[in-house]
């Protein structure tokens, strides 16, 4: 997306990675990054004073669910990208359990339309194509199609594809294209009925769990896929150990295999379970203390590639509902940022961690341009306030649906500004 | 029955047996005593509930746990009206919060629910000011089974729980019968036992204040009383257990097991019965059987929840009389 006719811009007193920086902005690129106070702001630029404020390449979000068409009482491209925009995203890819299904190039044309529309400046959407029709699980989606259309991946996510002949091909055909397959990793018997992770949290309430062993079995198959294709395979949302281990051990033989985890995954166990709080319900489930403990030290060493939010917003009578009843889901977008600026503020991970996990990566697995802060990069970038405190509520966030486990607590480091092609989005 | 000193019962809600500490659970069992009483007279009703109301709320299929509901609180005076989930309108789609929220417009004292939801009853408890009385919610908790159970056993054992030997025999994953009973009965330090096929044993088990086995033939050793529990037949058809006849070979409890258990052990179940499937049927009619005292046990405890929930604000009143304030 070209912005030739943005304004020019300097920014000044920010603090990028640890070093006050003045930055200079034209036609939506990065024209310089200097030491505070060593250059003049060029003629004509606005100049913004943004002294104790943190700055971020705009991160990029590879999972999520933006509803439309066909459940705009959840979200809709407009209000997810509003989460997005308030959230610190300049790139949001979304997934097509829509209604009807992003399996037809019309439906990703009218999504990234839709997009345009509603934030002509960004954030971007980017649809994520159905690798099998109506997500079945049985016959190729037209791939080649969606691809022109605008998709950057594609993945049967929310119906993974438990026949490994099918999805075999569908990461073939994927590969043709230039893009790659995103696997929701699950074994569908062992998650048969599931409500949550399975283990002594399900076994002291009564639920059903699922256990560990069904998400990296699938990793595990698709890690051996991926070695005998020689193809790459992203693998969504991982929650556990096992997974990991899995993971680490593909990449140290050079499988073309990449990962994501979600910040509920570092930060929440099922104990969030005890009182059946269906905000806490997702899939693949909170799982333990252990797990959390493995995918911090995964996202650290980068056995884990990037982060994403698997925003899945659901409405607030759906999840107003004995656990059993209530979908899988929670939203990510309004507080990705402030839940991973805490690990920062924790000491878990480091400000160019969360470049690398939100931006530089994800931009590589799906060959999207990000903001490195060189001269010519794209001028998309935010500001965080690192010290500003605020409560996870109706009125601080953008998302249409409120089903967060975070819903009510009180974060540290807010978003205050992004800018996208060096215009001002919000 | 005089307790003027008797304290204020703190809890608006029933929804499992960890909620009450030891001295509650006692008060509740001297309680439940005492409507033992009436119920053996040959006028079982006291006025005491008079012009209260309870909805049993039965969104699952149970016939003795509503008619012992229905039973203590029509002896207590209560009227009590009944929801059926085939007869209500949760079966024309209607929210689980929606039927609760109608109900409450209502204004009973005390609705009592069964559901298949884990769950469902602190669901019903966070969202209604009346009391709510968890009448079995999937398979997490059955609060007045396992006071009744503790009950029955306290006829036979007194106050000596401690040390005692209880076995649960069944399926234990799938049975909110055995969680309450596990939590209540080892909190009195009961040695409990759990004996199943590792297919119906929960995850996690092994944390829990139990002792598993996977044979009967030394499960029941020393054993001071068995509880059987049922088991649902959809557990075979889940591919939990290649069939019947074979769990019955393995875990069903016969007089010769009962003779490898304590002297004077004894046997529970809270019904109903599959008889010669859990249980043999000689030993549900022996004389070791306390399954018909727990029915008993059944009416005398609800009322007792029934009448602690009901009169919880303090006011003086007393089983006999149907209070005098």
């Amino acid at each position: 997306m070209t912005a030739t006719t943005s304004p020019s811009l300097f920014l000044r007193n920010a603090r990028l990675l640890g070093r006050m920086v003045d930055v200079a902005v034209a036609d939506g690129r990065i024209v310089s990054v200097m030491d505070a106070g060593s250059g003049a702001a060029p003629a004509g630029a606005e100049s913004i004073d943004a002294r104790g404020m943190v700055l971020f390449p705009a991160f990029i979000d590879a999972h999520t669910h933006m509803r439309e068409p066909g459940f705009e009482y959840k979200e809709d491209i407009a209000s997810g990208l509003a989460a997005a925009a308030h959230g610190g995203f300049g790139a949001v890819l979304c997934m097509a359990n829509t209604r009807p299904v992003n399996d037809d190039a019309s439906i990703t044309r009218d999504m990234i339309d839709t997009a345009r529309r509603h934030w002509p400046h960004g954030p971007r959407l980017h649809p994520i194509g159905a690798a099998t029709v109506g997500l079945r699980g049985t016959e190729l989606a037209p791939l080649a199609e969606l691809a022109e259309a605008g998709c950057v991946a594609f993945s049967n996510d929310g119906a993974p594809v438990p026949d490994t002949e099918m999805f075999r091909r569908c990461v073939e055909y994927a590969a043709d294209q230039g893009k790659v397959v995103i696997d929701h990793c699950e074994d569908p018997y062992l998650a048969k009925g599931a409500h949550m992770n399975e283990g002594e949290t399900s076994g002291r309430i009564g639920v059903k769990g699922q256990p560990d062993i069904g998400e990296a079995l699938h990793v595990a198959r698709d890690i051996l896929l991926a070695d005998y294709l020689k193809l790459p395979i992203h693998l969504a949302h991982i929650s556990c150990r096992r997974s990991v281990e899995l993971i680490a051990w593909a990449k140290q033989r050079g499988v073309p295999v990449t990962a994501e985890t979600c910040p509920h995954y570092l930060l929440l166990t099922d104990k969030e379970l005890l009182g059946y709080d269906t905000k806490a319900k997702v899939n693949p489930p909170l799982r333990t203390d252990d797990d959390v403990a493995a995918l911090r030290a995964a996202v650290k060493s980068g056995v884990i590639d990037i982060l994403a939010t698997d925003h899945a917003p659901h409405a607030a009578h759906e999840k107003e509902t004995p656990l059993d009843e209530a979908p899988n889901g929670i939203t990510g977008l309004d507080t990705a940022v402030a839940l991973t600026w805490g690990l920062v503020r924790e000491g878990v991970l480091t400000e160019a961690d969360l470049m690398r996990l939100w931006a530089t990566e994800p931009g590589k697995i799906f060959g999207l341009p990000v903001n490195g802060f060189g001269v010519g990069d794209p001028a998309d970038f935010f500001l965080l306030d690192p010290e500003e405190k605020w409560v996870v509520a109706r009125e601080t966030m953008h998302s249409k649906s409120l089903n967060t486990p975070f819903l009510g607590k009180e974060l540290v480091g807010k978003v205050k500004a992004l800018w996208l092609g060096g215009v001002k989005v919000v | 029955m005089q307790h003027a000193q008797r304290p204020t019962w703190p809890h608006k809600d029933l929804l499992d047996v960890t909620q009450l500490t030891r001295a509650e659970l006692f008060h509740l069992l001297d309680t439940a005593a005492q409507f033992h009483d009436i119920n053996r007279r040959p006028v079982k009703k006291v006025p005491t509930l008079k012009g209260k109301s309870v909805v049993l709320f039965f969104a699952e299929p149970s016939t003795r746990t509503k008619t012992s509901f229905d039973v203590a609180g029509k002896r207590l005076s209560a009227d009590t009206f009944s929801l059926a989930k085939s007869g209500s309108s949760l079966s024309k789609g209607e929210s689980l919060k929606d039927t609760a929220l109608t109900l409450q417009a209502m204004t009973p004292d005390i609705i009592v629910i069964r559901h298949s939801s884990s769950g469902a009853a602190q669901f019903l408890a966070e969202r209604l000011d009346c009391s709510v009385v968890n009448a079995g919610d999937g398979w997490h908790a059955h609060p007045t089974q396992a006071l009744l159970d503790c009950y029955s056993l306290r006829q036979v054992w007194g106050d000596t729980f401690e040390g005692r030997t209880l076995l649960i025999l069944g399926d234990i994953a799938h049975s909110r019968v055995a969680r309450s009973n596990v939590h209540l009965l080892a909190s009195l330090g009961v040695k409990v036992r759990l004996c199943a096929p590792r297919t119906l044993l929960p995850a996690g088990v092994h944390n829990w204040p139990v002792t598993i086995f996977n044979r009967l033939d030394d499960a029941v050793q020393g054993a001071d009383a068995v509880m059987c529990l049922r088991l649902q037949l959809e557990r075979q058809q889940a591919g939990l257990l290649p069939d019947l006849r074979e769990y019955a070979q393995r875990f069903c409890l016969s007089p010769r097991h009962l003779a490898m258990a304590a002297p004077g052990a004894r046997v529970l179940h809270p019904g109903p019965m599959n008889r010669g499937l859990e249980i043999s049927s000689v030993l549900a009619d022996a004389p070791e059987s306390l399954i018909l005292d727990q029915v008993a046990a059944g009416v005398a405890t609800r009322m007792a929840i029934l009448f602690l929930l009901a009169t919880r604000t303090g006011v003086e009143q007393t089983a006999d009389t149907g209070g005098r304030a």
